[in-house]
C-alpha cells in the first residue's frame, strides 16, 4: 500500500485506538522484521479465535513475521481453522469458497500484476490439508502446471480439525478418525511429490520447531514467487484437540515427528537458487547447506 | 457521466511514431468513449453475424482486463474468440482454466483485484460452477458471465434449454436474458458498466439461449471498433478492492461471519438484504441504458404472452400471425431483465389483461412462477403455463397460437 495510506490523519489521531496507532508506527510494514525482534514490535497477528496451544497459530504467526512486505501482500484461504485466525491479520485476507484458494489465487495475483506492473504485489495461500489437498486438489496442482506466481502454504494438521475430527488425504494410515472408524486405509498423500513432478521451484516441508527458519523460508518462498514461480509450503501444524496432544506438550509432538517422519526438506531449482544469490548473497549461500 | 461529445482521447505510452505490428496497435489505437457515446450516439453499422461474434465484438468494445475461459458448448466459441482478442491485444489477461469451478474462483480473484473481468459457460459448467457464482454478489463483486442456455438434466444432451436460470435468479446475480444477437451484443456491453456502478457493485449475467441465438445469424447494429468502454474504476465502488491499497485495518472483506452466533446471524441478514437493495438500484440504469426491463406490445389487448430469451422472437411472430391471419390483437412483453425482477411494470402492464399466457424453453417453468407471483391479487387474469419445450425442442408459432385460441386447432 502506499505508505500515506498508512498515516493517521492527523485531525483524527485522538479518536485512534492504541492499537491502531501501534499498528501503523510499531508494525512491520515497510521494514522486514525479524523473529527475536518478537515482542518489540506491534505484529499483524494478535488476537486470535484459536484453541489454547495451537501450533498453527504459532506457525501463522511466524509466517506474518517472515512476509517480505506485508503491506503488498493479500491473504487467501478457505474453510479450515487456519482462517479463524488468518481473518485477524492486519493484512487484506480474502475468504472464498471450498476448495478454491488457488483459483482465486491465479485470478488474483494476474490482476494485481496487470494494475501494478511496477509494484510487486505478493499473493500467499493459506489453508489445510483439507482444503489443499483433498477438496482444492485440482486448483492446486492446476496452478502449479500453470506456473502462477505465488505462494502455498499447507497448514498440515492431519485431520479436518474445524469440522470436528475427520479424515483427511494427509491423514497417516491407520490413523482412526471421524469417517475412518476402522483406521485409513490408504497412504498419506504425497503433495511434495507432486510439487515435484509439477516443477514447483522451491518445495519445503517443516514443522513449527524452529522459528526463526519458519520466517526465513517463508520469506525466500514469497521472494521466489515472485519472480520464478509457484512455491509450495508443506508445514506439520498439529490439531491438539483431534489428536489429543496435551497443550504443554505440542512442541514435543512436533519435534518427535520431526525426528520420526516430517523432518525438515528443502527444494530449490536452480533458477530460484540464483535468482536469491542475486538479491541477497549471503542468506543464499545458508539455504544451499540447509537443503536436503 | 459527461453531456459532451463523448470521446475521450486515452492517454497511451505508444506515441503515433511508434510503429507496431498492425493488430496490436488497431488495439491500442482504441479511443475511450462514454457508455453513453457507445451506447446511444456512436454511429453504427449493420452486420450479419452469430451470437457468439456478437459478443466477441461487444467484448472488444468494453475495455475488458480478464477474461478466463474453459470450453463447453456452446459456449467453446465464445471464449476461443476472446482469446483472439487477446492476441490482438484487446483483452489484456486470458488464460484457460482448469474446470468451471477453478474458472468462477480465479474470475472473482481477477474482480477482487480491481480488474474489468469477464468469463462465459454454460449448462452443465454453470452448474459446477454455481457454488462460486452464487458467491459473488455477497463478495460484491462486478462480473460479467455470459451463459449460453443449454440442457443441464439427463439424459446428456447439449441442446437449448434454460432451466439453468431457475437457480441463478435467486442468487443475487443480475441477469439479463437476451433475445437475439443484437440484444446479445449490446446487454453484455451494458452489463459492464451496470455492474461497476457504485450503489450496484454486482455481477451481472447476460443469459442467452444455446444455439438458437449463439449458432445462427442474425443482423446487429454496432458502432466502429476503435471505440471502447472507459476501465472499471474501483475505488469508486460499495467495498474495498483486495489489492493492499488501503489502511491497514483488519480488514477482511467478506462479511464476518466466522462464528455461529446471534452477531453473525445479523450480519449475513443485513448483508443479503443489502445484495439484494443493490440489485434494485440497478433499474435506474436498466431504464436508463436497457429501455427498461421490459418491452410491451399491444398493452391494451386482452391476451397477452409474457416470455424472454428466445421464447420472445417465436412469441413475437406469433402476434403477428394472430393479428394478420386471424385478426386478433395480442399483447406481448419481453423481459429483458430477470433480475431485478420488472414487478411494477407487470402489474401496470397486466390489470386489464384476461388471460395471459408464458411459453417457456424449459420444462420447470421459472419464468411462470415469477409471473404468477408477481400479479397475484392485482391481476384477474387467468395465467396459463406454457407452452413449455426443453431438451432442444423448437417452439413452433403454432404452439404459441393454440395456447392462446384453445377453441382453434392449430397443427405443429
Amino acid at each position: 500500500m502506499s505508505m500515506d495510506n498508512l498515516k493517521i490523519s492527523p485531525a483524527l489521531e485522538k479518536y485512534m485506538t492504541k492499537e491502531y496507532r501501534d499498528l501503523v508506527e510499531r508494525g512491520p510494514y515497510g521494514k522486514q522484521k525479524k523473529v527475536s525482534e518478537m515482542g518489540t514490535f506491534k505484529e499483524i497477528i494478535e488476537e486470535h479465535p484459536m484453541c489454547a496451544g495451537c501450533a498453527m497459530t504459532l506457525f501463522i504467526r511466524l509466517t506474518m513475521i517472515g512476509l517480505p512486505n506485508p503491506e503488498h501482500t493479500i491473504l487467501v484461504g478457505t474453510a479450515g481453522c487456519g482462517r479463524l485466525a488468518l481473518s485477524q491479520t492486519s493484512i487484506p485476507f480474502i475468504y472464498g469458497n471450498y476448495g478454491d484458494t488457488n483459483a482465486v489465487a491465479s485470478g488474483l495475483k494476474r490482476g494485481l500484476e496487470m494494475r501494478f506492473p511496477e509494484q510487486p504485489k505478493d499473493v500467499v495461500v493459506m489453508a489445510g490439508d483439507g482444503g489443499l489437498a483433498d477438496i482444492g486438489f485440482s486448483t492446486v496442482l492446476h496452478s502449479w502446471f500453470r506456473k502462477e506466481k505465488f505462494t502455498t502454504i499447507m497448514l498440515d494438521n492431519e485431520v479436518y480439525g474445524n469440522t470436528g475430527g475427520q479424515e483427511s488425504g494427509m491423514t497417516q494410515r491407520g490413523a482412526i478418525l471421524k469417517m475412518a472408524p476402522k483406521g485409513k486405509k490408504y497412504e498419506k498423500m504425497d503433495m511434495l511429490g507432486l510439487a515435484k513432478t509439477a516443477n514447483v521451484p522451491y518445495i519445503v516441508r517443516m514443522t513449527v520447531t524452529n522459528p526463526t527458519r519458519v520466517a526465513s523460508v517463508v520469506r525466500k518462498a514469497v521472494l521466489i514467487a515472485r519472480e520464478i514461480g509457484p512455491t509450495f509450503i508443506q508445514a506439520y501444524t498439529s490439531c491438539n484437540i483431534e489428536y489429543a496432544i496435551p497443550t504443554p506438550k505440542v512442541i514435543d509432538d512436533a519435534k518427535s515427528l520431526e525426528a520420526e517422519r516430517y523432518g525438515f526438506q528443502e527444494f530449490i531449482s536452480d533458477e530460484a537458487k540464483a535468482f536469491l544469490e542475486s538479491i541477497e548473497p549471503k542468506k543464499a549461500k545458508a539455504t544451499k547447506s540447509t537443503e536436503a | 457521466m459527461s453531456e459532451g461529445a463523448g470521446v475521450e482521447v486515452k492517454s497511451t505510452s505508444a506515441g503515433a511514431g511508434v510503429v507496431k505490428d498492425s493488430e496490436t496497435s488497431e488495439a491500442a489505437g482504441q479511443k475511450v468513449v462514454t457508455p453513453e457515446y457507445m451506447f446511444f450516439e456512436a454511429p453504427r453499422e449493420r452486420a450479419f453475424i452469430t451470437g457468439s461474434e456478437a459478443a466477441k465484438e461487444a467484448i472488444r468494445r468494453a475495455n475488458v482486463d480478464v477474461a478466463i475461459s474453459y470450453p463447453i458448448t456452446p459456449q467453446s466459441e465464445t471464449m476461443q474468440q476472446v482469446g483472439a482478442l487477446w492476441a490482438e491485444g484487446y483483452v489484456k489477461e486470458y488464460y484457460r482454466g482448469e474446470e468451471e469451478i477453478g474458472v468462477m474462483s480465479a474470475i472473482a480473484g481477477s474482480s477482487r483485484a480491481g480488474a474489468r473481468s469477464l468469463t462465459a459457460t454454460a449448462g452443465p459448467g454453470l452448474m459446477r460452477g454455481m457454488e462460486v457464482v452464487a458467491s459473488w454478489p455477497g463478495g460484491r463483486m462486478p462480473i460479467v458471465l455470459l451463459i449460453m442456455c443449454r440442457v443441464i438434466n439427463a439424459p446428456l444432451s447439449i441442446q437449448p434449454d434454460n432451466a439453468e436460470l431457475a437457480y441463478l435468479i435467486n442468487t443475487g446475480n443480475i441477469v439479463f436474458h437476451a433475445e437475439n444477437q443484437q440484444d446479445f451484443f449490446d446487454y453484455t456491453l451494458k452489463a459492464f458498466i451496470i455492474s461497476e456502478r457504485p450503489e450496484v457493485t454486482l455481477p451481472v449475467a447476460v443469459a442467452v439461449d444455446g444455439f438458437f441465438v449463439t449458432h445462427a445469424r442474425g443482423y446487429v447494429m454496432m458502432p466502429s471498433k476503435d471505440i471502447k468502454l472507459p476501465p472499471r474504476d474501483p475505488y469508486h465502488e460499495a467495498v474495498p478492492v483486495m489489492d493492499n491499497e488501503n489502511p491497514p485495518a483488519r480488514l477482511s472483506r467478506d462479511a464476518p461471519i466466522q462464528k455461529s452466533n446471534f452477531i453473525s446471524y445479523h450480519v449475513h441478514a443485513s448483508w443479503q438484504q443489502e445484495v439484494w437493495a443493490a440489485v434494485e438500484r440497478s433499474r435506474k440504469y436498466i431504464d436508463m441504458y436497457m429501455g427498461g426491463l421490459v418491452e410491451i406490445v399491444n398493452p391494451d389487448a386482452d391476451t397477452i404472452v409474457i416470455a424472454s430469451g428466445s421464447a420472445v422472437s417465436q412469441s413475437r411472430e406469433a402476434v403477428r400471425q394472430a393479428e394478420e391471419d386471424l385478426g386478433e390483437r395480442i399483447g406481448l412483453i419481453k423481459v429483458r431483465s430477470l433480475r431485478p425482477f420488472p414487478t411494477k411494470e407487470l402489474r401496470e402492464a397486466c390489470k386489464n389483461a384476461k388471460r395471459i399466457i408464458v411459453p417457456e424453453f424449459n420444462c420447470v417453468g421459472w419464468l411462470y412462477r415469477d409471473v404468477a407471483a408477481a400479479l397475484y391479487g392485482h391481476s384477474k387474469a387467468e395465467i396459463i403455463p406454457g407452452p413449455r419445450v426443453f431438451g432442444g425442442i423448437s417452439l413452433p408459432t403454432e404452439m404459441i397460437l393454440q395456447y392462446i385460441f384453445p377453441d382453434k386447432k392449430f397443427i405443429f
